[in-house]
């Protein structure tokens, strides 16, 4: 390594521990325990920096952030896996002495032969570690692929499709209509008014067959169903727009809350 | 080189130096963003105040704490609302990463709880939120689909015990609680697709009132759902967790959080402006010199 990395190291060690001393010092009066939650809050904000030193330049902080996030995910997601669901939920059902072992209140009641089935799949799915017997983990993972397929289809019918086509089926005069001149006589601007609800309607509607006849390729887009096909993609485009406002205001929510942590938790220079 | 092609070549690293320094600034200084309120956040707000107290909310903290910014604030708020109104919660956490956060939270709402405040003219004495009596938190379990579903049948096939170890029937509040049908709705803040699952297997598939509160990638995404129904409510990312603090007269991060992101999305605006401003600028210099069709 070069001299400059050796001492860049020093700067950014020598920083961490004087503000590892400042934050214990100052949580002193309000905790017991302030060494380590000084210790704490100390590497937040130096994981934070790092993270976002990756705006400037690619860099061994950000790296080690991101290496350090990944690993601890996993092990946590796999402790959790384990002792949530298989300490938890199978082994009470499956053996008194084992949930004396793990000490978790057994379930005698809802003793099942069944219960077996997913300990011997899931068994079958780790010889994918095996290098002879991987192609044994294909049956347990093609149980797994067909019934998540076979719940999907059935969810995804009833409210991604069949629901959503119904939603567009509105009256376009809307469910009060009586006559034009009962419209003009009674006219409202409001939001919930007549007016609007036709609007709303018809934006439903055109927005939905443009759409539509956009995503239509077997007929030239000329004439009048090329005009469609360009309110459709204005209206895909409204509605990327929406999406990418919100995204915008996602990012910089993230951002107001490490600011926040940083200056309030870490700095305390606002309150 | 004219001041239009070193804009049009500016490092982007000084947009964001820019935009942290204005989020900065705005953070020290003190004044008050004005908030409108939406009609899906006034129509959860207005659900939940509805109900009488003793009623079951199904309170689903869906997201890690990378989501915490956006969404923390939202559980703060509706929690504090539905325990001022003596309603009681099951909470779940079906996001890997976020039991400890949701156990961490409860505590903070709980100690909230426990000081005398008036929201919206009516004045709520401080009391002790009573874990079994007040809340119940099942904790988190793997494949969230399949817990949905299972949950829609008994809560103990899921969760045999909550997040501490009890066994559900030593709960005084989940005695004779045992699926959806016993709760008044769920409100699922969700930073992920979890959501598709509450919506599809769970408001699908046993029909309970639904409402969400989402992040704000999420949100365009998830609106289609309330214009059928499938859904009766949408807070949207900490705009939508402002407007919520605005209607319970709880202010909290996300209204604070408002007087940074104004400056932060008017600066992106500006930026978004003078980009297009430059490139057809430029576009129609190519032209004119028959460099571009």
């Amino acid at each position: 390594m070069k001299k400059t990395t050796y001492l860049l190291m020093a700067v950014i060690s020598a920083l961490f521990v004087l503000s590892w001393i400042l934050k214990a010092g100052s949580l002193s009066g309000e905790t017991d325990n302030y060494v380590i939650q000084g210790f704490l809050i100390t590497f937040s904000a130096f994981l934070t920096l790092s993270v976002l030193s990756f705006l400037y330049a690619d860099n061994p902080l950000y790296k080690f952030a991101e290496h350090l996030f990944v690993g601890v995910s996993a092990a946590f997601w796999m402790c959790m896996g384990f002792w949530t669901t298989i300490v938890q939920n199978l082994i009470p059902r499956l053996s008194d002495g084992l949930s004396s072992f793990f000490e978790v209140p057994p379930q005698p009641g809802d003793y099942n032969f069944f219960f077996f089935i997913p300990v011997i799949l899931g068994i079958l799915l780790l010889m994918r570690l095996s290098p002879k017997g991987g192609w044994i983990s294909r049956w347990p993972l093609a149980f797994i692929i067909g019934t998540t397929a076979g719940l999907n289809f059935v969810r995804y019918l009833r409210s991604d499709f069949i629901k959503q086509i119904s939603n567009t089926f509105v009256p376009l005069l809307g469910t009060e209509w009586q006559g034009i001149g009962h419209f003009f006589s009674n006219l409202d601007l409001s939001a919930s008014g007549q007016l609007v609800t036709m609007a709303a309607n018809w934006v439903i509607f055109l927005g939905v067959f443009c759409g539509l006849i956009y995503f239509y390729f077997s007929k030239e887009h000329k004439g009048a169903f090329g005009a469609a096909s360009k309110v459709g993609i204005w209206v895909l485009m409204l509605t990327f727009g929406a999406s990418f406002g919100y995204t915008v205001m996602g990012r910089i929510s993230l951002l107001v809350g490490r600011i926040t942590f940083l200056f309030r938790d870490w700095l305390e220079i606002i309150s | 080189m004219n001041i239009l092609d070193k804009m049009m070549r500016l490092d982007r690293r000084w947009i964001f130096l820019f935009l942290i320094v204005v989020c900065v600034v705005a953070n020290a200084v003190e004044f008050e963003v004005p908030i409108l309120v939406n009609r899906e956040v006034q129509s959860i707000y207005d659900f939940i105040d509805s109900l009488p107290p003793d009623d079951i909310v199904l309170v689903a903290i869906d997201y890690d704490p990378n989501n915490l910014a956006e969404l923390h604030p939202m559980t703060f708020t509706i929690v504090e609302q539905c325990w001022r109104k003596k309603l009681k919660i099951i909470f779940t956490s079906l996001s890997q990463n976020g039991p400890g956060m949701t156990d961490q939270a409860i505590r903070d709402i709980t100690d909230s709880m426990a000081l005398d405040r008036t929201y919206n003219g009516v004045e709520y004495k401080g009391r002790e939120i009573v874990n079994g009596i007040d809340y119940t938190f099942l904790g988190y379990k793997p494949y969230f689909a399949l817990i949905i579903l299972g949950m829609g049948q008994n809560f103990r096939l899921q969760f045999p015990t909550d997040y501490y170890g009890t066994p559900l029937d030593s709960l005084p509040m989940m005695r004779g609680v045992n699926n959806y049908d016993d709760i008044a709705c769920v409100m699922d803040i969700s930073g992920g697709n979890i959501t598709d699952y509450w919506i599809s297997y769970g408001q699908g598939r046993f029909d309970f009132p639904l409402a969400l509160g989402l992040t704000g990638v999420m949100t365009a995404q998830y609106y289609p759902y309330l214009g059928s129904g499938q859904v009766f409510g949408i807070m949207g990312g900490l705009l939508g967790a402002a407007e919520y603090e605005e209607l319970t007269e709880n202010p909290g991060l996300a209204k604070d959080g408002m007087r940074i992101q104004l400056p932060a999305h008017i600066v992106i605006i500006l930026f978004i402006v003078l980009g297009n401003i430059g490139f057809f600028i430029d576009r129609r210099k190519r032209k004119q010199e028959g460099g571009v069709q």
